[in-house]
């Protein structure tokens, strides 16, 4: 994949990082405002697409993030089938709300028991899902067949 | 509500586009204006949640449509050629299954209660217990990840399934060299 031109590269190092730590901010958040794990995560593959998108990547960096963002994806779904098996853990059901009687008060960043861990498992399998998908789309040279 | 019908005059206007353009890019563009007015709609009917997603997606969906397209092929010369040769079957399905569903949908949405109106018992248990039961201020992520974990875990494995399938598809890990 080639890179794009100096202005497209230029805001895209400016842009890449403010989308990537609003991206954080909504899937930290989640429980608080709107948003949550699934826009947060969109938001943290669309500055990792940018950045592929404007710069290019030569052969082996790109083979490398495919299997990083493919080893990530299935990570967050690990994280977020186990914490819906902690409610078994503590003798209750699944996706039972283990937490909630032991973290933070309401309306404070650390609240709602399993909701915020269950969003940053939701976050880190959405973005390194789509930037998954973008890699193996984007990369792989196909042609249509006639 | 004015602006709802427009919206929705607008949406109509460029799905017609997207599925009869010949020009692939000019398809995704309106498929994108499709996806935006959506978004819209979720802010006017005070969902920002779904607003919020529904605008990235939609946003990376265009992406990903662009690049793909800018690979391969700018127009699909299908469309359109089989005009005018099978219009006789199309059309009489078309006002057939028009006529059932004009008999029909008036008679379902008698049944059905006032737009805006709830009635579910279960909703309104959570709207006014999701911050006492799980201490989430957001009643949407309260309800998505405490009450309706269950949908939000069908929800990850399709999404799993979905990357799955296009890494398996599209994958060149483990291919032998040259062949594509």
């Amino acid at each position: 994949m080639r890179g794009l031109s100096l202005i497209v590269q230029t805001i895209a190092r400016l842009m890449a990082g403010l989308l990537f730590l609003y991206g954080l901010y909504i899937v930290l958040h989640g429980h608080l405002t709107p948003g949550g794990g699934f826009a947060g995560g969109v938001l943290i593959a669309a500055a990792f697409i940018l950045m592929s998108l404007a710069f290019g990547s030569v052969e082996q960096s790109e083979r490398s993030s495919y299997v990083f963002s493919s080893v990530f994806e299935s990570f967050g779904g690990l994280v977020f089938v186990g914490l819906a098996l902690a409610g078994y853990l503590a003798g209750d059901f699944f996706f039972s709300n283990v937490a909630t009687y032991f973290t933070g008060r309401p309306l404070e960043l650390v609240s709602g028991g399993i909701i915020p861990l269950a969003n940053i498992a939701i976050g880190i399998k959405v973005g390194a899902g789509l930037f998954a998908i973008f890699l193996a789309l984007g990369a792989s040279q196909f042609v249509m067949k006639e | 509500m004015v602006e709802l019908y427009l919206l929705l005059a607008m949406m109509l206007a460029s799905a017609l586009v997207a599925s009869e353009t010949k020009d692939l890019l000019a398809a995704a563009v309106a498929l994108g204006l499709v996806g935006f007015s959506v978004a819209i709609m979720f802010i006017l009917v005070q969902a920002p949640d779904l607003a919020i997603v529904q605008i990235v997606v939609e946003t990376l969906t265009v992406v990903f449509f662009a690049a793909v397209i800018l690979r391969t092929t700018h127009s699909d010369e299908t469309i359109g050629a089989t005009l005018g040769r099978d219009i006789v079957l199309p059309l009489v399905t078309f006002v057939g299954f028009g006529v059932v569903v004009l008999i029909l949908v008036p008679r379902v949405f008698s049944f059905l209660p006032k737009f805006g109106t709830p009635v579910m018992r279960m909703a309104e248990l959570y709207i006014r217990h999701a911050l006492e039961y799980t201490g989430a201020a957001n009643v949407v992520a309260a309800i998505i990840l405490d009450f309706r974990g269950y949908d939000t875990l069908g929800e990850a494995t399709v999404l799993f399934t979905a990357v799955v399938g296009v890494l398996t598809v599209m994958r060149r890990l483990g291919r032998k060299a040259g062949g594509h």
